[in-house]
Order: C-alpha cells, then sequence, then structure tokens
C-alpha cells in the first residue's frame, strides 16, 4: 500500500528547514520519518506525517512549494543482512529504487523503510510475492 | 617622453585642416555607397540628401539622422548592406538584445582598412616583430579575437591564436613561447595573475611586457593594478563590432587615454537627451561614422557608451583627438566578463520557460578577479513534483538556453515563489555588487 509523502522545496536559504518543521510542531503535526536531498542551490525535503492531508494544506498555505510523492514503507528484520534480503527481491526483478531512507522510530521489532521507485506499483507486487511487510498510511498514522 | 613609434607618421600627425579634408572626402564617398542601401537610401533621402554632392562640408555630417542598434535590428540581415555579396568577405556578428543578431559585413578592402587601423594601434604602444602576442580574446563571431589577429600579424609580430579561456593552458604557453604582449579582458589578465605560481609557473619564468586591455570598461585604478602586479605597460582598447571592432581607439605610449583614428572615423559626442553635438571635453554619448567601410556604411550611429574627447592634444604628436574612458552607458547594457549583455536578453528566455514564473533576478558580482552573472528565477509551484533530478535538469534547461543567447553560462538559482523582490521595472532586477573602483 502506498502512503503519502511530502516534498517540500527548500531554497538555499538559512533557517527555511527550521520554518518548516516550526510550523508542522505549532500544528501538532508529527514528522514520522524525514530526509533531505541536497544539491549546491536548494534542497528537497522529504518528510512522511502522521496527518498528511492537514500537512499539505498547511504548508501551502504558508507559501511552500509542497507536493505529494508516492512511496512506500517497508519492514525490514531489524538484524544483519535483514535490508539485503528485501533488497535481492528487487534487484532480481529489475525495480529500480530511486531513493529510500529510514524511518525515525521503531513500529515494531523491524525496522522501518521509505522507499520511492520508479514504478510503484509493480515494486508492490514483487514485495508482497516475497511477503515483505508493506506498511499501510493508516498505520503510520497510529505511529 | 618615451620614443614615440608610428605606423603611418604622415596620417597619425597629418593637420587638423587636412584631417577634415580627408574626412570630407571620405565622407562623401561612404554617403555615395550608403545610397546603395535600402535603408539609407530612405533615411537619407528624408534629410534631403539623395547624392554624395549634396553634403559639402563636415557641418552636414549633423542633418544626417542618427542610427541606433535599433535600426540595425529592423533592418537585419541585409538592409544596411551596399554590395553585391560575392564581394563580402567576411561577416561579424553580436547577440542582439532581443534574439534578432547585429550583422557586419566586410569587403576584402573593409577587412585591409580595418586591419591597418590595428596595425597602427599595435604599432603605437611600441610593439613590434620582435614581440611575441598571445592573443587571449575570444575567436569567431565576436570581432576582438580576428581583428587584433590580423593586426598583429601585420605588425610582424608572432601571433599565437590560443582564444580565450583555460588558464593553465595560458600560462603555460605564456612561459613556452616567451610571451610578451597579451589581448585580454582587464579581469581575466587579473585572474590569470592569480593563478600564477599554480603549476610552478612564477612571473620571473614569463617574459610578458605589454598587455592591449579591452572589451570591458575598467579603471585608471585598475590599470595600475595590471601594471603593478605583472611590471607590465597596459594600454586601453575601444571598439565595438558596428563600427567594426576594436581598432576606433587605442592608447599610445603616453597611456593618456585613446587616440580615435579620425581618418577612419568621425567621432562626436552628443547630449543623449537631445541630440545636441557637445564641445570636445563634455561628458555625453559618443556617436561613430566609419568613413572606410564600404560592406557596410556606418553613419552616425549611437554607442549609447558616455564619454568625452580631449580638447587637447597628446605629448605623442599625433594629432587624432584622444577619447576618455567609457564612463557609463546611457541604456542598460551590462558588460560582464567582457561581453555585453542585455537584462532583456535574459528576461526573454526566461519568460519562454514554463516551469519557472514570470519574476526573477539579476545579480552580478565577483569571484576571485572575474565577474559573476547569476540568474535567480522562482519555480512554479504547479510544476513542482518532488524530484530533484527533474529541477536540475530545469536549471540546466535555463543555463543552456541563456548560453545560447548571451554566450556566457550563468549561475541558475532556484526560489520558492513569491521571494524575489517584485519590480516593476526591468532595470531594477539588476543587483550589481561588482566594486567600483
Amino acid at each position: 500500500m502506498r502512503i503519502k509523502q511530502i516534498s517540500v522545496f527548500l531554497e538555499n536559504r538559512q533557517g527555511r528547514l527550521y520554518d518548516v518543521c516550526s510550523l508542522l510542531g505549532s500544528n501538532d503535526i508529527n514528522i514520522r520519518a524525514l530526509t533531505i536531498a541536497e544539491t549546491e542551490s536548494f534542497g528537497v525535503l522529504r518528510i512522511v506525517v502522521d496527518k498528511s492531508d492537514a500537512a499539505i494544506k498547511l504548508l501551502r498555505d504558508n507559501q511552500f512549494v509542497a507536493n505529494f510523492t508516492d512511496v512506500i514503507a517497508i519492514e525490514v528484520p531489524d538484524q544483519p543482512g535483514g535490508l539485503a534480503s528485501i533488497l535481492k527481491v528487487l534487484a532480481e526483478n529489475n525495480v529500480n529504487i530511486e531513493y529510500m531512507y529510514g524511518f525515525v522510530e521503531k513500529f515494531s521489532d523491524k525496522a522501518l523503510l521509505v522507499m520511492r521507485f520508479e514504478d510503484t506499483d509493480f515494486a508492490q507486487k514483487m514485495l508482497a510475492k516475497q511477503n515483505v511487510h508493506v506498511v499501510a498510511e493508516k498505520d503510520i498514522q497510529g505511529l | 617622453m618615451p620614443d614615440v613609434p608610428f605606423w603611418n607618421r604622415e596620417v597619425e600627425t597629418a593637420g587638423r585642416s587636412r584631417l577634415q579634408q580627408l574626412q570630407l572626402q571620405r565622407l562623401q564617398g561612404i554617403i555615395g555607397w550608403a545610397l546603395q542601401t535600402p535603408f539609407y537610401k530612405r533615411r537619407l533621402s528624408q534629410a534631403g540628401i539623395n547624392s554624395p554632392d549634396d553634403v559639402c562640408d563636415l557641418q552636414d555630417l549633423q542633418r544626417i539622422p542618427f542610427t541606433t542598434k535599433d535600426d540595425l535590428r529592423q533592418n537585419f540581415p541585409k538592409g544596411l548592406l551596399a554590395v553585391d555579396m560575392r564581394e563580402v568577405v567576411r561577416i561579424h556578428s553580436s547577440s542582439g538584445t532581443t534574439g534578432i543578431p547585429t550583422v557586419i559585413y566586410f569587403t576584402r578592402d573593409d577587412i585591409d582598412n580595418w586591419t591597418d587601423l590595428l596595425a597602427r594601434s599595435i604599432a603605437g604602444t611600441g610593439a613590434t616583430t620582435d614581440d611575441v602576442f598571445q592573443n587571449m580574446m575570444s575567436y569567431g563571431l565576436f570581432t576582438g579575437g580576428l581583428g587584433l589577429h590580423y593586426g598583429a600579424e601585420r605588425v610582424g609580430m608572432t601571433v599565437i591564436p590560443i582564444g580565450g579561456g583555460n588558464t593553465k593552458r595560458q600560462i603555460q604557453t605564456m612561459k613556452d613561447f616567451q610571451t610578451t604582449v597579451v589581448h585580454i579582458t582587464p579581469s581575466y589578465l587579473l585572474h590569470v595573475h592569480s593563478r600564477l605560481g599554480e603549476d610552478g609557473i612564477f612571473r620571473k619564468d614569463l617574459a610578458l611586457r605589454k598587455a592591449f586591455i579591452g572589451a570591458e570598461p575598467h579603471s585608471e585604478n585598475t590599470r595600475r593594478k595590471i601594471q603593478d602586479l605583472l611590471q607590465i605597460d597596459a594600454y586601453n582598447s575601444y571598439g565595438l563590432s558596428e563600427l567594426n571592432g576594436p581598432g576606433v581607439a587605442f592608447e599610445c605610449v603616453c597611456k593618456k587615454d585613446m587616440h580615435v583614428w579620425e581618418d577612419a572615423y568621425i567621432a562626436e559626442v552628443i547630449d543623449p537627451k537631445t541630440g545636441d553635438v557637445l564641445k570636445d571635453g563634455q561628458e555625453g554619448e559618443l556617436v561613430l561614422t566609419n568613413l572606410v567601410r564600404r560592406a557596410m556604411p556606418m553613419l552616425r550611429y549611437r554607442t549609447r557608451d558616455l564619454a568625452f574627447l580631449h580638447p587637447e592634444g597628446c605629448d605623442c604628436g599625433r594629432t587624432h583627438r584622444r577619447l576618455s574612458r567609457i564612463l557609463g552607458r546611457t541604456d542598460d547594457m551590462l558588460i560582464i566578463n567582457g561581453v555585453n549583455v542585455f537584462p532583456y536578453q535574459i528576461e526573454e528566455k526566461i519568460m519562454k520557460i514554463p516551469e519557472v514564473a514570470t519574476n526573477y533576478q539579476i545579480h552580478i558580482d565577483k569571484k576571485g578577479a572575474l565577474d559573476r552573472l547569476t540568474v535567480k528565477v522562482e519555480i512554479y509551484p504547479k510544476l513542482f513534483l518532488g524530484d530533484v533530478a527533474v529541477l536540475e535538469a530545469l536549471r540546466n534547461k535555463i543555463r543552456e538556453n541563456l548560453q545560447a543567447s548571451i554566450t556566457i553560462a550563468p549561475v541558475i538559482e532556484l526560489h520558492e515563489p513569491g521571494s524575489l523582490p517584485v519590480f516593476e521595472g526591468k532595470a531594477k532586477r539588476v543587483v550589481d555588487e561588482r566594486p567600483k573602483d
């Protein structure tokens, strides 16, 4: 099942990341996972939050350039080789990962990863075949 | 007083009346050629000039309307061409303000005359067949490279046509061939100086003794800095492609501003608002008439450069009046590392890119000795999908589109909508933070 990641364009200006985080925080929106893609001249903040629809409205109302991106969150056995076993499945099926990043906290005794694919549907199918647990949107909201 | 070298002593020291006689004779000749072009035939007949005989003395020049860059654009490509294309042996061009370039035609004789003016300019600095000349200006459509190349060859210097850029190679070449004279923009020369020593090549390994610096306005302080840092003589050079390119005016060994070659050009300084001709010594807009280019006559061309002509003579004995440094512009043209850029060129390209909003800012500063152009644009929110690669591709696309128009590659900064200041006029979109010395 897909979850909604929010991507926020950040121009290269001091305190811009703080602006986003404090805006979300003061509106009681919790960031569950976060990563920043940076270039020499700008950054893209990628977040998974507990209330995604409210968050994106809030950001846009405050003149941030923000958009939803479909990603998949999966559980990974929290042990050596845990991630490798999943990547093996993806590699064998020629599924391309655009980027991935870890969750802030544990969902269970497993680690959580957010993954962005070129072909989300196909990736989801392959992961399901191998019984990889894909986290649902409601699970994220309940975190 | 150093020895004064001449290329053509008779012409360079001709008395005022002899010079004016020559000017009138050549003006009549060039009007004859101008009347061959659709543009000037119309323009001149409106002023009551239908044959060269209608111009009886130099005062009559003032009856001729000014020619502007806009005229050249509107009559692109051949409206000012006075000869059959079979007689044209060379075309030069500069990027236009609105996507239409300015094109200049030369016959074989035109190239020969231009070359001679450059040989005269070069020889006037004391350069000779003993010199090795490294021409560090861009070749190609830009007139600065080929113009000086031909002039230096005519003087008999050993010419290294290296062209612009690649600083390491420039320095290595200076050492390998013991270059004595360079032709270069002042900012790039200072940049080259800052890189000396990087590959174990120092000033003491070089034989440099002169630099011809042009294509961008600079102050007397900048010249002194160049001379002190490199222990060379630096000579100011002035020209513009509409009037052939370099070789319109050049400094002699006295280095007290640039002799306008008045046998080939008529220089006037006007009040840019009224068009009235000002006296020598008064600052205004320089207006030039090319007396010797047959393929494309140019009568009373408004250069948009602000300057003045020195009323008094020069210690070298030349009678040709001297043009001051360029003190400014009457339009919003920017000169960035020697390249002429109009803000409108940038605006036009940006407006054609759907992924960016209409607000933008042009920012110029110095990175080391060189100018740095940064164009800041706001992204269009609906087209942001969170993909970094897409945004990077957008930056590259904007940079490439701008480079195609203005020939230099700017730094592109993407900004959030509403983050750039909003201005009414385009001039205010330009923030020039280069130090004024």
